[in-house]
């Protein structure tokens, strides 16, 4: 990989890691806008979310008297751990520099920090739904980390790499192949990732309905730019859950070297993939209730079962010695 | 193989004739008409086997093959159908009476009876070990519905065990028939040009050296459990007390008989071939072991839950497993005088074990009850019944001069040639399960008859026959029959006793 | 074995056996009765589609004729069958509460492991694609073992059967290129005469002990001492 050291490349890394921050709310836009209209609501432009975080970045910011030091870190923190993470995953290209730290597991870990500090966050202030939310949120990410880990180790079996670029890069090297590992890890996938983004069936993100909200009842003690940067950090994670399926599970048209024809066929691939992904979600959405949460954890043990299974049939009818 | 088609179509036809006989009172002759039919059919075929040696020959599309080994079980099988035929037709009548069973019961228990004999004798002659499969199968089919005979809630718990164990069961021995069909896979057919030839038994067996003897290993385990389940090996018998105890008396006869010898049947085919296949490998005798193993575990376990049976069907159902172990433990022991023993006393077991059920059923019937505290000194009731089931007792025990004895002898003799310290277990086993037999049969026996106990109109001719034969077979086996054992012998083993 | 060398077809039988082996751990965890029955007829579908792409991939004709009666059987006749009996039972809402789902999820983890473990010495370098299969089909036939134990409803305890049957109808197909139809039409006779017969005694259990909870069938046991003298 020296060629990719060279600065142009250098480059294009810093211009992917700011793409994610530029699309991520357009995504959620799109997403609001797909439901909406599946609602039969004209629903407002995709570009909404831009405005709304505008709006608060520039509103002052207010923090409880009760709060801690801790409390002002935590967006700046979530954010950046959120960003960084985001950044690892290749989006367009899996030649550069940054693919070399795309370590799934240290994705994992960047996210597990983030999550650590939204949740002391939520608890620092020390109202009852700051408490209630990081306690669920615990309780969901506690049960969906194994099961993404498994998801991801499936994979990381094929490629014989935890490098999320060699990982793609495997899979665009095999002709067609039909893998029941690959199937069961993305159905666990797909169901870790609504966990984690707190979409239906776990949470419901357009509501602050006080008994069942979970990532909401964090920030209620948030405000403008804090709460800027933590919708924003929301954003950018669902996005990165979203490119992180469409690029492993259908890797097809991501560039693997860097001349401009084929990077530009990477990032229309890219869009497509991801506005497919967000009507399904938001047909998903449509279709499906929010389960009580109490179900959680059946809904996640399905999610831990299917990457077990794709583990499982990975080692018995693929490998098979 | 007219003999062969007569042999089967007997018990086919009767069993439709018999679902369609609007009036079931005619039934009970009817069934005992087909019986001797089909007996009658099995002794010519037993005849054309006795100068050919072997009669083979496909009917729609199944391979069928008759040996010496298997043509014996198939005269055994009508032989014990037809007696008990001749014991169910009063029998049934009375519990009619008693009003135990509803009128379409009636058609519906010949009708199962037929069914019943047609997959014991499909599954004896049959080649091919699928449609021997679907066979023993199909026996756990016939006799559910009798076993939850009289519908009361024990019978139905009773069935329902039998079907859900024996079911699962045979559902594993159809995973081994699979996984030997898949060793076969590789082996060149050349000599049977039959499509399918891997489920041929016969040609399975002149190509048994080349199956892949791994996937022949852990398939021979399944067949065990599966196959051993219909047998009543421990510890997969959890069904056999209670269907036996539960149905009616005639379906304890045939059950314990006929059903768990063809099971065993099944096994001692299927370690013909693993014993093949495993020849060249470091575990040669793997299949006689497991056997062994099972049996003689199965032998002890239910001699010593002989002794703390309340009911007598139960009772004697605890026996046939015992007896059933020490068959298996001798197969498993192999060689021709183990082999040769455990033959005889198939037969032996199967004549005096239906005798005693008859009789149990007349005695049950004199008391009233299964119980065993509630049947009393049958001697004085209806001595006739008393002392048949006293005999009765004494020859499945093991006491000379009856066949029994004799088979056991042998069995005792091969064990100590081939594994002296095993003799030990074995007398212990057959000294425990005496003391059980024997400590519940005195009181029933001897015991002060409760006021007011009659005797019942009893029909002792086929107790008198079987135990009469086992007599006889225990004082001299009979030329013909020794020669006819030794050739069976000697197709399993490859050596002859003689 | 390398799993990109086969042919697609043979990809997808694998793909196949893997959701008919998904199948199973839905049965076991379904509580629902209704849904249970959709998931065993989907694993029916499935059998069936594993023995059409068989066909498809050799030469046996007689395949596509046992996957059609794979397909009547286990994806129309039986489901339509247990439906029609839990309707008239009146289970349609019935669920039953598992005891521990989660133990049972694990422990049916572990029967795949260990059927995995159990064929790994038939090793022969043209066996390995089926010999994958043998143990996809025994963890299926070993789930619907546990499935029957864990399930003490008289109906999931049937369906449990019938999924080992699943399993072993896989292990045929895909293992050995089917069984001779002979066998075959036998053995799916033997399944569709047990249907009728599980059908029967539904309604006697339930005329019995007023439940088609099985465990609560427990008169007859070494342990208990039933009065048997009560008995005729």
């Amino acid at each position: 990989m020296d060629a990719t050291l060279t600065p142009s490349a250098w480059l294009l890394a810093l211009v992917q890691a700011l793409l994610y921050l530029a699309l991520a709310p357009l995504m959620v836009g799109w997403v609001r806008k797909v439901k909406a209209r599946l609602q039969n609501r004209r629903g407002a432009s995709p570009f909404q979310p831009y405005r709304d975080l505008r709006k608060l970045l520039f509103k002052e910011t207010r923090v409880a008297h009760t709060a801690s030091p801790l409390f002002r870190v935590a967006p700046y923190v979530v954010f950046v751990a959120t960003w960084v993470a985001a950044a690892s995953v290749p989006l367009v290209t899996i030649d550069l520099p940054t693919a070399v730290v795309a370590d799934i597991i240290v994705l994992v870990g960047l996210l597990a920090l983030a999550r650590v500090f939204l949740t002391l966050a939520g608890m620092d202030v020390g109202t009852a739904f700051g408490g209630m939310g990081a306690s669920r949120e615990m309780m969901i990410s506690a049960l969906a980390e194994p099961a993404m880990l498994m998801a991801v180790f499936t994979l990381a079996m094929t490629a014989h790499s935890t490098n999320l670029g060699s990982v793609i890069d495997h899979h665009l090297g095999d002709a067609f192949v039909l893998r029941p590992s690959y199937l069961f890890a993305f159905a666990g996938l797909t169901l870790v990732a609504l966990a984690e983004t707190g979409r239906i069936p776990v949470d419901n993100p357009s509501t602050h309905l006080e008994l069942t909200m979970v990532h909401e009842a964090m920030l209620l003690e948030y405000s403008g730019r804090h709460l800027a940067l933590m919708e924003w950090a929301a954003q950018i994670k669902l996005m990165l859950y979203g490119v992180l399926v469409a690029n492993v599970f259908v890797p097809w048209g991501i560039a693997r070297d860097l001349a401009p024809a084929s990077l530009a066929i990477g990032l229309g691939a890219i869009l497509l993939k991801l506005m497919a992904l967000g009507i399904a979600l938001a047909l998903a959405e449509t279709v499906l209730a929010k389960m009580r949460l109490f179900r959680v954890p059946a809904f996640l043990n399905l999610a831990l079962l299917l990457s077990l299974l794709g583990l499982l049939s990975h080692v018995i009818l693929e490998v098979g010695a | 193989m007219t003999a062969l088609l007569l042999t089967l179509l007997a018990p086919l036809l009767g069993a439709l004739l018999l679902a369609l006989l609007r009036p079931p009172v005619a039934g009970g002759w009817l069934n005992l008409a087909i019986s001797s039919l089909t007996l009658a059919a099995a002794a010519w075929l037993a005849w054309l086997v006795a100068l050919d040696g072997e009669v083979a020959g496909r009917l729609v599309g199944v391979g069928f093959r008759v040996d010496a080994f298997n043509v014996y079980l198939v005269v055994l099988t009508a032989f014990v159908g037809l007696t008990t035929s001749i014991f169910s037709r009063p029998y049934m009548r009375h519990v009619r009476a008693e009003g135990r069973v509803y009128l379409g019961g009636i058609r519906v228990y010949h009708s199962m009876y037929q069914t019943f004999m047609l997959t014991m004798l499909l599954a004896l002659t049959t080649d091919n070990l699928g449609v021997l499969w679907v066979a023993v199968e199909g026996a756990t089919l016939a006799t559910v519905l009798l076993v939850s005979l009289y519908r009361t809630p024990e019978a139905i718990e009773a069935a329902w065990k039998y079907f859900i164990l024996c079911g699962v069961g045979i559902a594993l021995a159809l995973f081994g028939t699979v996984l030997t069909y898949f060793a076969a896979q590789h082996v060149d057919f050349r000599s049977a040009a039959q499509p399918g030839a891997g489920l041929i038994w016969s040609a399975l067996y002149a190509h048994a050296g080349e199956l892949d003897p791994t996937v022949m290993r852990i398939a021979f385990v399944f067949l065990l459990v599966g196959y051993g389940t219909k047998v009543g090996l421990v510890p997969m018998h959890q069904w056999l007390p209670d269907a036996h105890s539960e149905g009616p008396t005639p379906m304890s006869a045939v059950l314990s008989g006929l059903l768990l010898n063809v099971a065993l049947y099944a096994l001692v085919r299927f370690k013909m071939l693993v014993d093949g296949s495993l020849a060249a490998t470091d575990s040669p005798h793997l299949a006689g072991a497991l056997l062994m193993g099972f049996g003689l575990v199965s032998f002890m376990v239910a001699g010593l839950f002989l002794h703390r049976q309340r009911d007598i069907k139960r009772m004697f159902s605890y026996s046939s497993i015992e007896h059933m172990g020490l068959m298996t433990f001798a197969f498993g022991l192999g060689g021709p005088l183990a082999t040769f023993g455990a033959l005889l006393h198939m037969l032996v077991h199967s004549l005096t074990k239906s005798a005693i059920f008859v009789t149990v059923g007349h005695a049950a019937h004199i008391a009233g009850s299964q119980g065993i505290d509630k049947i009393r000194g049958l001697i004085r009731t209806q001595p006739a019944v008393g002392w048949s089931l006293l005999i009765g007792v004494a020859a499945i025990a093991g006491f000379p001069p009856f066949g029994v004895f004799t088979s056991e002898f042998l069995l005792l003799t091969a064990t100590m040639q081939a594994q002296p310290w095993l003799t030990l277990p074995l007398l212990t086993g057959l000294a425990i399960a005496f003391a059980g037999l024997f400590r519940h049969l005195h009181p029933m026996v001897y015991g002060v008859a409760p006021e007011g106990q009659r005797p019942v109109q009893a029909n002792l001719i086929p107790v008198a026959v079987h135990l009469g034969l086992v007599l006889w077979l225990g004082l001299a086996i009979p030329g013909f029959l020794a020669e006819w054992l030794n050739r069976a012998t000697q197709l399993i083993t490859g050596a002859s006793l003689l | 074995m390398n799993l990109p060398a086969l042919p697609l077809l043979q990809q997808l039988v694998v793909l196949l056996a893997a959701l008919v082996l998904f199948l199973s751990f839905v049965l076991l965890a379904q509580s629902r009765l209704v849904s249970a029955i959709h998931a065993f007829a989907w694993q029916g579908a499935l059998v069936a589609a594993v023995t059409a792409v068989v066909a498809l991939t050799g030469d046996s004709h007689h395949l596509y004729f046992s996957a059609g009666l794979t397909l009547v059987l286990k994806a129309l006749l039986i489901p339509w069958m247990l439906h029609r009996q839990v309707r008239r039972l009146e289970l349609e809402r019935h669920s039953e509460t598992l005891q521990r789902p989660a133990l049972a999820i694990m422990a049916a983890v572990g029967l795949v492991i260990f059927s995995s473990w159990l064929v790994l010495p038939m090793v022969a370098e043209e066996l390995t694609f089926t010999r994958n299969i043998v143990a996809i089909s025994l963890a299926v036939v070993l789930i619907g073992f546990l499935m029957m134990v864990v399930r003490q409803q008289a109906v999931a305890q049937v369906l449990g059967f019938m999924s080992i049957e699943n399993g072993l109808f896989l292990a045929a197909v895909s293992a050995t290129g089917g069984m001779p139809l002979i066998v075959e039409l036998g053995v799916a006779f033997d399944v569709l005469v047990a249907m009728v017969l599980f059908g029967v005694f539904f309604f006697q259990i339930r005329e019995s002990i007023d439940s088609l909870d099985v465990d609560r069938l427990n008169r007859l046991s070494e342990t208990a001492d039933v009065a048997v003298e009560d008995r005729p």
